[in-house]
């Protein structure tokens, strides 16, 4: 599956939903927000929402601290 | 047009000052970051303003937050708009003492033009980045202001059209790292200032 994440080109083998994605990124879910074609989705829609080849993913990732 | 609102004319155009004015800003968290936010916004002009915070002063805020030691043990939403109140009289706040969760969030910030994510937990700036990012608002996040180092610099980074996250986004708070007034009010101030560059050039 080839993903633009973060306007670079990678390569996410067999990924179906964006859960998949932030799986195999190793990414902490609590400290991110993923965007899927530039919808901001929520966590609970990860798993229902469907990747295919080109798709532009932008994940957003938070640090502690005000 | 009071005292404070007159002098705000040396520095700003009567149309510049109508678009500040007109603005409805809200504020999640009355920390570090969002005490200093709403400080530099009320001098900059804004003065309509929803503001949320479940806290109370302590001792230990005041390292960088815009209170002072006669207020511990106040609620910070109530010190807050009492600063602003005292920086210009006319201010409006609506004020309320809670914590935001997925259950409440959508309950406030609805008339808002622009919103503050100031809070210091990563729970609460991803359940506002989810909540308000497609709102259409002008979303402002905080992420990425502790420690003393400048090698990581404070940015401004423009998510899409209408979100911005102000921070490093690399150090996060800590035993390492703790929140120290001169950078933790450097990005609040970088904060206001994009809402207030996006709102005088639209």
């Amino acid at each position: 599956m080839k993903l633009i994440i973060n306007d670079e080109e990678k390569d996410i083998a067999g990924a179906i939903s964006v859960k998949d994605v932030v799986d195999s990124m190793k990414l902490v879910p609590e400290k991110i927000v993923v965007e899927l074609n530039h919808r901001i989705l929520k966590t609970e829609e990860w798993k229902s929402s469907s990747v295919k080849d080109n798709d532009r993913i932008e994940i957003v990732s938070f640090v502690g601290g005000g | 047009m009071n005292e404070f609102e007159s002098g705000l004319l040396k520095y700003l155009t009567q149309e510049q000052l109508f678009k500040i004015q007109r603005t409805k800003v809200g504020i999640a968290g009355c920390g570090g970051l969002g005490s200093n936010i709403a400080n530099a916004l009320v001098r900059t002009g804004f003065k309509d303003f929803e503001i949320i915070d479940n806290d109370k002063v302590e001792a230990n805020n005041l390292n960088r937050q815009n209170f002072f030691l006669d207020e511990v043990g106040d609620k910070k939403i109530e010190a807050t708009a009492k600063r602003m109140k005292q920086i210009n009289p006319d201010v409006k706040v609506k004020a309320f003492k809670t914590y935001l969760t997925s259950d409440n969030v959508q309950e406030f910030f609805n008339d808002r033009n622009v919103v503050f994510e100031a809070f210091d937990n990563v729970k609460s700036k991803k359940l506002m980045l989810e909540t308000f990012g497609d709102s259409g608002k002008l979303l402002v996040l905080g992420s990425g202001m502790a420690g003393i180092s400048n090698k990581t610099l404070i940015n401004i980074h423009k998510v899409k059209e209408n979100i911005y996250i102000v921070g490093d986004e690399t150090t996060n708070v800590g035993k390492d790292n703790p929140p120290l007034a001169p950078r933790v009010i450097a990005c609040a101030a970088m904060m206001a200032s994009v809402a207030v560059e996006i709102i005088l050039t639209k």
